[in-house]
């Protein structure tokens, strides 16, 4: 909150006499905006910690800058035109709901290099960033079927649109490898984070039979209440083995650090283009938590797994994928989903009971 | 069997936070004032109600020290919106933003540590009795604490006098006044009490309910109880009826989302407002028989002297 006042002041003080460019060349100013506060212990967080990494790669060469609470929506321009009016030249726009907010500044702005992450509309000076974390999800899949006594995995959703879909489809193809009658109970919580609500969802699922709890929402609740439950769970962005030091399996960690970096460097070396980079774990664009609480052939089985989808011999999406529909899905990436396909996923595969909502 | 003794459990906790915060502000709209702050005292309440536990251990001194920091942001609403007779509203707005960024500066130390949540009742014996035993005599303090608080609410503002004047402040204060009782002095000791309660309602989310904190944990909790303060028509009985239907709406939607049952989530998560607005339409459509908006809800106040 402090930074965040110190920010809006600075702007003040900018936009009152000097103008950006004037201040660009002396050093390399790098603007940062997030959706949550960086303590979330999430999503914001991780990011957070990247910004960290940059600052101590560079040192001095660079001035880092981050607007934390930015709600998405028309509100997001007017912060990250500040970052632009603050002198920054390279701006990081952390969430998907920044997409249009931040092609229109960067429509406006053609000197100005913009990051946005996890969305589709790039321009020439606007590139994209995203993690292919359904790899990690298909680990998990594997991992939560064979420890589940039951059969059954729990799973929190928050909004039922591609990247979650897709992280539940690959779960579940994951998990059918171990046990092709495993089942999956779906609660949407139809919020990012909201810690009660999502630690009421665990507790449902555990009510009803399921003994793993896999999250695509933000906050450490739902750990929380599987460790409390003596059941296990994934955590989700980041490390979140201290809610739950004999309930986390493992967690799918937001690693930012390696590309901020590159970026940075490039814009400093002036060799920064737009591009649209979507890595895995081949690229370390996410890990994978320490495999803990788990037998060690399983740890084996997720090891070998995540070393076979690194180099590439493994893909969560191989062909076929057969829909609930019991049709194949239109296999259009040769052997396996394209990049668009898993995009744009918006049905649910073999094997899941429930209806995805709004189909 | 289970399945249901489970439900309970989970939405007594669900709406114990929802009952707390929305007695205080009951009390305090009972009195003619419009704090639409209870967000921002909450989440204050929730961040210096961890700190507390946290540094000294002690759930209890956790939860007063929730209560004290819900009573002076309630005392800042106080001196703005009675003091100096500043519109409530945007006070009460004003306050809620503030007490969202204060909350994420206080938890700032603490973020990601964690404590043992509200030990729940033990009785030998009695909380082993199957399905009721559990549900009445193992909760944790607060839910209990909770429906004392709206029993002695409802006896104070219908059975004393106190309670009586208090009412008489919302409902008139120009007679009030004229009869020569404090209307100012009032409504800010129900302000504070308020304030008392949204902290406390605060406090109980890191306290018992998901044990750490996390700016922004209220997530709108605290709007829902001033819903349910009209959706109880300001009456205390409907409150905990109320409390308990929203908490049963938000748990229910989860466990039939779990079991498969297609009725689209955003749907149910939206019943609760839902049901306020219909019990809004009927209030005014029926304006005798129950009670409606204390009469001077959310107007200034300017003792003539």
């Amino acid at each position: 909150m402090r930074k965040n006042l110190l920010a809006a002041a600075a702007t003040l003080l900018l936009a009152g006499g000097l103008t950006s460019s004037a201040i660009a060349a002396e050093k390399l100013k790098v603007g940062f905006i997030y959706l949550g506060p960086v303590g979330d212990l999430g999503w914001t967080y991780q990011h957070e910690l990247a910004r960290q990494a940059v600052v101590k790669e560079f040192g001095d060469k660079i001035e880092t800058t981050f607007l934390e609470n930015v709600p998405e929506g028309p509100d997001a321009e007017r912060a990250v035109e500040q970052l632009v009016r603050a002198g920054n030249t390279l701006i990081f726009t952390t969430s998907f709901g920044y997409m249009d907010p931040t092609l229109k500044v960067a429509k406006k702005y053609p000197n100005v290099h913009f990051e946005h992450c996890s969305g589709y509309k790039r321009d020439k000076n606007m590139a994209t960033y995203s993690a292919r974390w359904y790899q990690g999800r298909y680990i998990q899949g594997e991992i939560a079927a064979k420890m589940s006594k039951a059969g059954v995995l729990g799973y929190i959703g928050s909004f039922p649109i591609p990247e979650v879909v897709s992280g539940i489809n690959a779960t579940m193809i994951g998990a059918q490898t171990v046990n092709p009658n495993i089942k999956v109970k779906i609660i949407w919580v139809n919020s990012w984070f909201d810690p009660g609500k999502e630690a009421d969802a665990a507790k449902a699922l555990l009510d009803q039979g399921a003994d793993i709890i896999m999250q695509h929402t933000d906050s450490p609740a739902a750990m929380q209440i599987a460790s409390e439950r003596g059941k296990f769970a994934f955590g989700q962005d980041s490390e979140m083995i201290k809610f739950g030091p004999k309930a986390q399996l493992t967690s799918i960690l937001d690693t930012w650090a390696p590309y901020y970096i590159e970026r940075v460097k490039a814009q400093l070396d002036g060799s920064w283009k737009s591009a649209d980079t979507w890595g895995g774990l081949e690229t370390k664009m996410f890990e994978m938590a320490p495999y803990t609480n788990m037998p060690d052939d399983v740890k084996k089985l997720a090891e070998d797994t995540q070393a076979a989808i690194a180099a590439g011999k493994l893909h969560p999406f191989k062909c076929p994928v057969v829909g609930q529909d019991g049709k194949e899905v239109e296999c259009k990436g040769g052997d396996h989903l394209d990049d668009g396909q898993i995009l744009s996923m918006n049905f649910y595969v073999k094997g899941i009971d429930d209806k995805l909502p709004g189909k | 069997m289970e399945l249901i003794e489970a439900i309970i459990l989970s939405v007594l906790a669900a709406s114990t936070p929802l009952l707390l915060a929305a007695t205080g502000e009951l009390v305090a709209e009972r009195s003619g004032v419009l704090n639409l702050g209870v967000e921002g005292m909450m989440i204050v309440g929730a961040a210096c109600g961890f700190g507390g536990a946290w540094l000294t251990g002690s759930i209890i001194i956790g939860a007063l020290c929730g209560m004290l920091a819900g009573v002076l942001m309630s005392l800042l609403f106080a001196a703005m919106a009675l003091g100096l007779a500043v519109n409530q509203v945007a006070t009460g707005l004003a306050l809620t933003i503030f007490g969202v960024g204060l909350s994420g500066l206080i938890g700032a130390g603490f973020v990601g540590e964690r404590i043992t949540p509200a030990p729940h009742l033990q009785i030998p014996f009695v909380t082993d009795i199957p399905l009721i035993g559990r549900i009445l005599f193992g909760e944790d303090g607060f839910v209990y604490l909770s429906l004392a608080l709206v029993a002695a609410v409802w006896w104070f503002l219908y059975r004393t006098r106190a309670g009586l004047i208090l009412r008489a402040c919302g409902d008139n204060h120009v007679s009030a006044h004229a009869l020569g009782y404090p209307v100012l002095k009032i409504r800010m000791y129900a302000v504070m009490f308020g304030g008392a309660c949204a902290g406390l309602a605060g406090a109980y989310l890191p306290l018992a309910y998901t044990p750490f904190f996390i700016p922004g944990m209220t997530a709108g909790r605290g709007w829902i109880a001033l819903a349910l303060t009209v959706f109880a028509s300001w009456l205390p009985g409907r409150l905990v009826i109320g409390a308990y239907l929203f908490g049963a709406v938000t748990i229910l939607q989860l466990h039939a989302q779990g079991a498969g049952i297609g009725i689209p989530s955003q749907f149910m998560s939206s019943l609760p407002y839902l049901a306020t607005v219909i019990v809004l339409v009927l209030l005014s459509r029926a304006r005798t028989g129950g009670s409606t908006a204390p009469a001077a809800l959310g107007t200034v106040f300017v003792p003539d002297r």
